[in-house]
């Protein structure tokens, strides 16, 4: 996966630190994980936090082992095989080999399915209440208007859309809350394939949005 | 196998030249760490893990480290039992993975601090771990030295910060780290004004920053 250098909206602090100290629930450390091998400056700003946290870790206070830890971590070691280290494996996704584990492979090997005017949508299983899933808007249309109960991350893979607030394109990540009401709009010329995150279900406008809304998990 | 005590009991050659023999030259070298480095160099001891699987080494990573990587997954909400066990599965995987330490990308306390994390998610939160791809190097870029001393120096500025970082403006920065406490809930924790907590915490953020330029 290349690293774009127009990656204009990046990921929050908040995430970032949440994702470098391992509380981050799963939904949105797979749009994290996936948004960063995309992207340089936010790996280098989670590398910063992660040596925050050695240097933490380093000065801390310590909390007493009992007296055998070492001794019967050593015998454990002496039963076990020798560990040989494995070499990572290539990644021959079009995506992020966080999201193509997800996914099962590529883009192409995504099961959507239609939510009306022709959006799709696949379900990713995660555990927890947030919930992931990816989105397919065909070039030129627009997703229903909504606002969220809680907050919402959406990862661009392919083609651009807009909205109220910016233009966002491969790699780019919008952030959204409560207050922001927006109808993103899928740019002409490509379909365009998201990645979204959210930690409570987005609420649609219509009444008909709302009654399909419980089946569609979203 | 080498049999880290036989290597204290004589750890010099008959020779005088310790460059000879690999596992006495290992133990030597550990010993002379022991002895020189009131601050110790976890990287280094790491690498004689890594190369070596040299015992004497890695028990000083374990004394350090392996109560603070308990100390930490405790603050992560296990309880002493929980945290002592994965603390100790924590630096298995050290001894296991050293191979994979790479000075010029992390220190030793980064590196360790990320395997305790990665535990946490595995044993204690037991989610699924995304992670982002690995950065593909040219094969023809060698790490250089001065990368990993650069990266060395740095991280011993920033522990040194955090070291000299009054105790209260410590411990908040810390419960804001590991504990993701926000301000107000550090607030109810410690029974400090929300103000005072704000300073202090910016107050440590600007001192972190100022030191490390």
């Amino acid at each position: 996966m290349n690293n774009d250098k127009k990656i204009k909206h990046h990921l929050s602090k908040d995430l970032l630190i949440r994702y470098s100290n391992g509380s981050l629930c799963e939904a949105f450390s797979l749009a994290v994980a996936t948004h960063i091998s995309m992207c340089d400056d936010c790996r280098a700003a989670l590398e910063s936090y992660e040596a925050l946290g050695g240097a933490l870790l380093d000065v801390s206070d310590p909390e007493e082992m009992s007296d055998d830890s070492f001794e019967s971590l050593m015998a454990l070691i002496e039963e076990q095989p020798d560990q040989t280290t494995q070499v990572s494996k290539r990644n021959a996704s079009d995506v992020p080999s966080a999201l193509s584990d997800y996914i099962g492979g590529s883009l192409k090997d995504i099961k959507w399915r239609p939510i009306g005017l022709g959006v799709k949508q696949s379900l990713l299983k995660t555990s927890g209440n947030s919930t992931a899933r990816l989105l397919y808007i065909p070039a030129g249309t627009a997703v229903p208007h909504h606002s969220h109960n809680g907050n919402e991350l959406t990862l661009v893979l392919k083609g651009a859309f807009e909205d109220e607030v910016a233009r966002f394109g491969p790699g780019d990540v919008e952030m959204a809350d409560e207050d922001l009401d927006h109808q993103p709009v899928a740019v002409e010329g490509e379909d365009c394939i998201c990645l979204a995150v959210t930690d409570a279900p987005l609420k649609f406008h219509t009444f008909i949005h709302k009654f399909v809304q419980p089946f569609l998990k979203i | 196998m080498l049999k880290i005590c036989d290597g204290i009991e004589n750890p010099y050659s008959p020779s005088g030249n310790s460059s000879v023999s690999v596992p006495v030259h290992v133990t030597e070298m550990g010993l002379r760490i022991l002895k020189e480095n009131k601050g110790h160099d976890w990287e280094e001891l790491l690498l004689m893990v890594s190369d070596n699987k040299d015992r004497v080494a890695f028990k000083q990573l374990f004394n350090h480290f392996a109560p603070r990587v308990k100390s930490f997954l405790m603050k992560a909400g296990a309880d002493p039992t929980m945290a002592e066990e994965c603390s100790q599965e924590a630096m298995a995987t050290v001894w296991n993975k050293a191979k994979l330490f790479d000075p010029t990308r992390a220190s030793a306390s980064t590196w360790i601090f990320t395997i305790a994390r990665n535990k946490r998610i595995d044993a204690i939160r037991k989610i699924r771990r995304p992670e982002p791809d690995e950065l593909t190097w040219p094969d023809e870029i060698e790490p250089a030295q001065e990368e990993a001393l650069e990266l060395k120096q740095q991280s011993e500025i920033l522990a040194d910060a955090i070291q000299n970082l009054p105790e209260k403006q410590r411990q908040l920065v810390e419960k804001a780290f590991f504990k993701e406490l926000s301000h107000s809930e550090i607030a109810l924790e410690t029974g400090l004004p929300l103000g005072t907590i704000k300073s202090r915490i910016r107050l440590a953020l600007e001192r972190l920053r100022h030191a490390m330029g």
